[in-house]
């Protein structure tokens, strides 16, 4: 009991459950199976590209270009599926590639400018942005082909009632790469030695491990699940546009931190990480069950925020005190 | 010389230029198998060239030569350094804070590439193996983050065993723990000798040195002066062959001190730091207070200075009683306090050295609009920089370009800017070489001369004992004894200082 409350996750898993409470007894939509489904498909490609940045901030750095990279993969994405054809293997594939490609010039620029990847990614988010305009001329898609347009469904649960509630691919997709990303953190040599990276940059140089290996892998996979993720966006909102994407960085950064995650590298799992997303994706639809102004939403996520990192500070200050106390005679 | 393989390790005519400075010059040193052997140095005498060289880290010049168990290796790398049994643990101790134990004792299976997959199992034994190997016993699922610091080290030499090291060579592993810290590990260094390791130790602490090794190798700027048994030496001698000079260690001699009393503290208390403490600094007078780590000396010095509020008691400024809410108002009061830690709390590393020095009276430094008088600046610093002899070409270059002696200097500089009363310096020799630990101590008498009245709060006993006109020893917050240092011997007071833990 002790470690449990020891943990990060177990207080995020407290907020939510009373968060949870309240809107089931203050709405009576907030609490079924349909709504559920429908806010977490909705949230399914932040979710998933909020993996991403968990492995970014473990390792000690910071992305914040990954939703211009997502864009690019979905324009890129849509254009080709639209002239040529294709299947929705092909389609992933597409937005995969090209978010790796760019997801691992990142790491390339950070390893060898050696510069704070905050300034750097602040830089690529510029230039991807910049080049998106310029090639697309923010055109809006949504001409997308029939199989593509149709629902995926991975598999459909029917309650007692005979409602049905499909699982859509993006959901299950969301599930899977959180599994993944547990694998890789917990029983790989590489998700060890990302943790071990944040933790002491110098030590894992001394050590010997392929420093520029890692950095490239981290970033490569935050570029491939923006990718994927924006796959599964389209997917869900079957409109591809320029600012849909953008302008999202800094909720899928908060929702990492409020899971527990580091900026200073270090720490972070997989678990607080969902809880995190799981957080501000209920704090969203709280705003609309409850039907207040949109803009109680950020000012509850910031207030939700402030009040995390304050406990986190107050915790670090008392174990310093009590490391600082002396056993008076 | 033989290249017998009783030696474990054997360097022979060991050059290394870094630019246009020879960093090492014709160094021979050899390590003999079993021995605890100690490099000693000031900063800038090569030491730490000479590891990067044995570590792999740097490659030493053209006909240099290595012999490690009697083979021969023209260079070594850090991946060949390691494989032939050498393991240097840094003074950074390069642990992961965010890892286990375990992990970070068996961390080198990351670096092999043949599985791709932790084995957990096969760490955590390797961890355990390794701890049983040298008797030590620490929980392998702690995070090292929540270790303390003699902990750490602890984890940092079991890591150099898992890697099947035979020489350790450990740079300054003492610089951080307390006495009595050092004495546990010193306990454990012996016990790795009589396993058989052979290890190298880095030090500048002269009474270590002298308590566990075998063999000193002394350098000085680049150049070996010799490798000697221990029990030739003494403190005094390693001293002179470090420096090449000899410093007088005259008592202090009381002779400024002056009936007005500047600081009176009476019955000050506070909770989880010290308890009625009473004590009184006249002007011209040098307080040395010493202690253990952990003795509430800073946290006393602290609440003079207005930055740790004390419970109860009273504290006297010039007879007049002060209570200061902020450390502004004790520096307004006349109170400066030079920190122990001059790269955290002291100093603005990458500004320069002038800016250093005027920060705390910056308000002086301006005219009515808030912009400065460059002249005042320019002559307030340059008075500064000559009076208390930082060595500097320029006083615009950045701090960080100093060294450890000469930054400490400029700390001294800024504090005495402010025209203090009285002056509290913690711990103001930490990592600093003799021969500018000495120019230190003849500041502070310069300082006592001109009737500022001193505390000097220090971990190092000779060095309260060579400077203060009275001594208090700490002891778990209360004030345990006052002494003249005239009554006793230094070495009597190192036992009454260490003998605390025994006798309360």
């Amino acid at each position: 009991m002790s470690n449990l409350t020891k943990r990060n996750e177990f207080y995020l898993a407290l907020v939510i459950l009373s968060l949870v409470l309240i809107l089931t007894f203050t709405t009576d939509q907030f609490l079924t199976l349909g709504n559920l489904l429908e806010l977490f498909t909705s949230y399914s490609f932040l979710g998933i590209m909020s993996a991403g940045m968990l492995l970014v901030l473990i390792s000690g750095g910071i992305d914040l270009s990954f939703t211009a990279t997502a864009t690019i993969s979905q324009y890129i994405m849509s254009t080709v599926i639209i002239e040529h054809g294709g299947n929705l293997f092909l389609a992933f594939l597409i937005g995969a590639v090209v978010g790796v490609g760019l997801g691992a010039l990142n790491g390339l620029l950070i390893h060898f400018i050696k510069k704070h990847p905050l300034i750097i990614t602040i830089a690529t988010l510029n230039i991807y942005k910049g080049l998106l305009m310029y090639f697309t001329k923010g055109k809006w898609i949504y001409n997308f082909p029939l199989w593509f347009s149709k629902p995926h469904d991975i598999f459909i649960i029917e309650n007692s009632e005979g409602y049905i509630f499909p699982i859509s691919l993006s959901l299950f997709l969301f599930f899977i790469i959180f599994i993944v990303a547990a694998f890789i953190l917990k029983y790989t040599k590489v998700g060890r030695k990302i943790y071990a990276l944040g933790g002491n940059k110098e030590a894992a140089r001394r050590m010997g491990f392929n420093i520029f290996g890692l950095t490239l892998f981290v970033y490569g996979f935050m570029g491939l699940l923006a990718g994927i993720g924006s796959v599964s966006h389209a997917l869900i909102v079957q409109t591809v546009a320029p600012n849909a994407i953008i302008g999202k960085e800094l909720d899928v950064i908060a929702a990492v931190v409020l899971g527990g995650a580091s900026l200073q590298g270090g720490t972070g799992t997989v678990l607080g990480t969902f809880l995190g997303v799981a957080l501000v994706a209920i704090i969203s639809n709280a705003v609309i069950l409850v039907g207040i102004p949109s803009y109680w939403y950020e000012i509850l996520l910031g207030t939700i925020i402030v009040i995390s990192v304050s406990i986190t500070a107050y915790n670090n200050k008392k174990i310093m005190k009590r490391e600082a106390e002396i056993d008076v005679a | 010389m033989e290249n017998s393989p009783s030696y474990a390790l054997q360097l022979k005519n060991i050059n290394k230029h870094y630019g246009g400075v020879h960093a090492l010059k014709k160094v021979d040193f050899d390590v003999k198998t079993g021995e605890i052997h100690c490099l000693v140095g000031e900063n800038g005498s090569g030491k730490s060239t000479l590891i990067k060289i044995i570590s792999g880290v740097e490659n030493p010049d053209h006909g240099s030569e290595i012999f490690i168990k009697g083979k021969h290796y023209r260079a070594l790398s850090p991946i060949k350094s390691v494989e032939t049994g050498i393991q240097v643990i840094y003074q950074d101790l390069s642990l992961f804070p965010n890892l286990s134990v375990y992990e970070n004792i068996a961390i080198s299976e990351y670096s092999e590439h043949k599985y791709s997959l932790v084995n957990r199992k096969r760490m955590k034994e390797k961890a355990q193996e390794a701890m049983k190997k040298i008797n030590v016993t620490l929980n392998p699922d702690k995070l090292v983050r929540e270790l303390s610091i003699a902990d750490k080290q602890v984890v940092a030499i079991t890591r150099a065993i898992a890697t099947d090291a035979e020489v350790i060579i450990m740079d300054e592993p003492t610089a951080s723990l307390s006495k009595h810290e050092i004495d546990e590990l010193l306990k454990l260094i012996i016990s790795l000798q009589k396993k058989g390791f052979t290890i190298v130790f880095v030090s500048h602490k002269l009474d270590e040195i002298m308590s566990i090794s075998q063999r000193v190798t002394v350098l000085r700027d680049g150049d070996k002066i010799g490798t000697f048994n221990a029990d030739e030496l003494d403190e005094r001698k390693i001293e002179k062959l470090m420096t090449g000079r000899e410093f007088d260690i005259n008592k202090s001699e009381k002779k400024f001190i002056t009936d007005k009393t500047v600081l009176e503290i009476r019955n000050l208390s506070k909770k989880k730091n010290y308890r009625d403490v009473s004590l009184k600094v006249n002007q011209g007078e040098i307080l040395g207070i010493t202690g253990l780590i952990g003795s509430g000396r800073t946290e006393l010095a602290l609440s003079i200075f207005g930055m740790n509020k004390p419970d109860s008691g009273e504290i006297l400024l010039e007879d007049k009683s002060v209570v200061f809410k902020n450390n502004y108002e004790a520096i307004q009061a006349g109170v400066s306090y030079v920190p122990e830690d001059r790269l955290s709390e002291g100093l603005i590393l990458p500004q320069p050295i002038s800016t250093n020095i005027i920060v705390p009276i910056l308000d002086k430094m301006v005219n009515k609009m808030g912009v400065f008088i460059k002249e005042s600046v320019k002559s307030v610093v340059n008075t500064w920089v000559k009076d208390i002899g930082v060595k500097t070409k320029n006083p615009e270059n950045p701090v960080k370009t100093l060294s450890g002696g000469n930054q400490q200097k400029v700390v001294l500089a800024k504090w005495l800017a402010t025209h203090p009363k009285l002056l509290i310096l913690d711990n103001p020799t930490v990592g600093v070489d003799i021969a500018a630990k000495n120019s230190i101590y003849n500041i502070i008498k310069e300082l006592a001369k001109e009737k500022l009245a001193i505390i000097l709060i220090s971990d190092e006993v000779p060095e309260v004992y060579r400077n203060s006109d009275r001594i208090l020893i700490m002891h778990k917050g209360r004030v345990k004894e006052e002494i003249s240092p005239e009554e006793i011997s230094e070495k009597e007071l190192n036992e009454r200082v260490i003998g605390g833990v025994v006798s309360v």
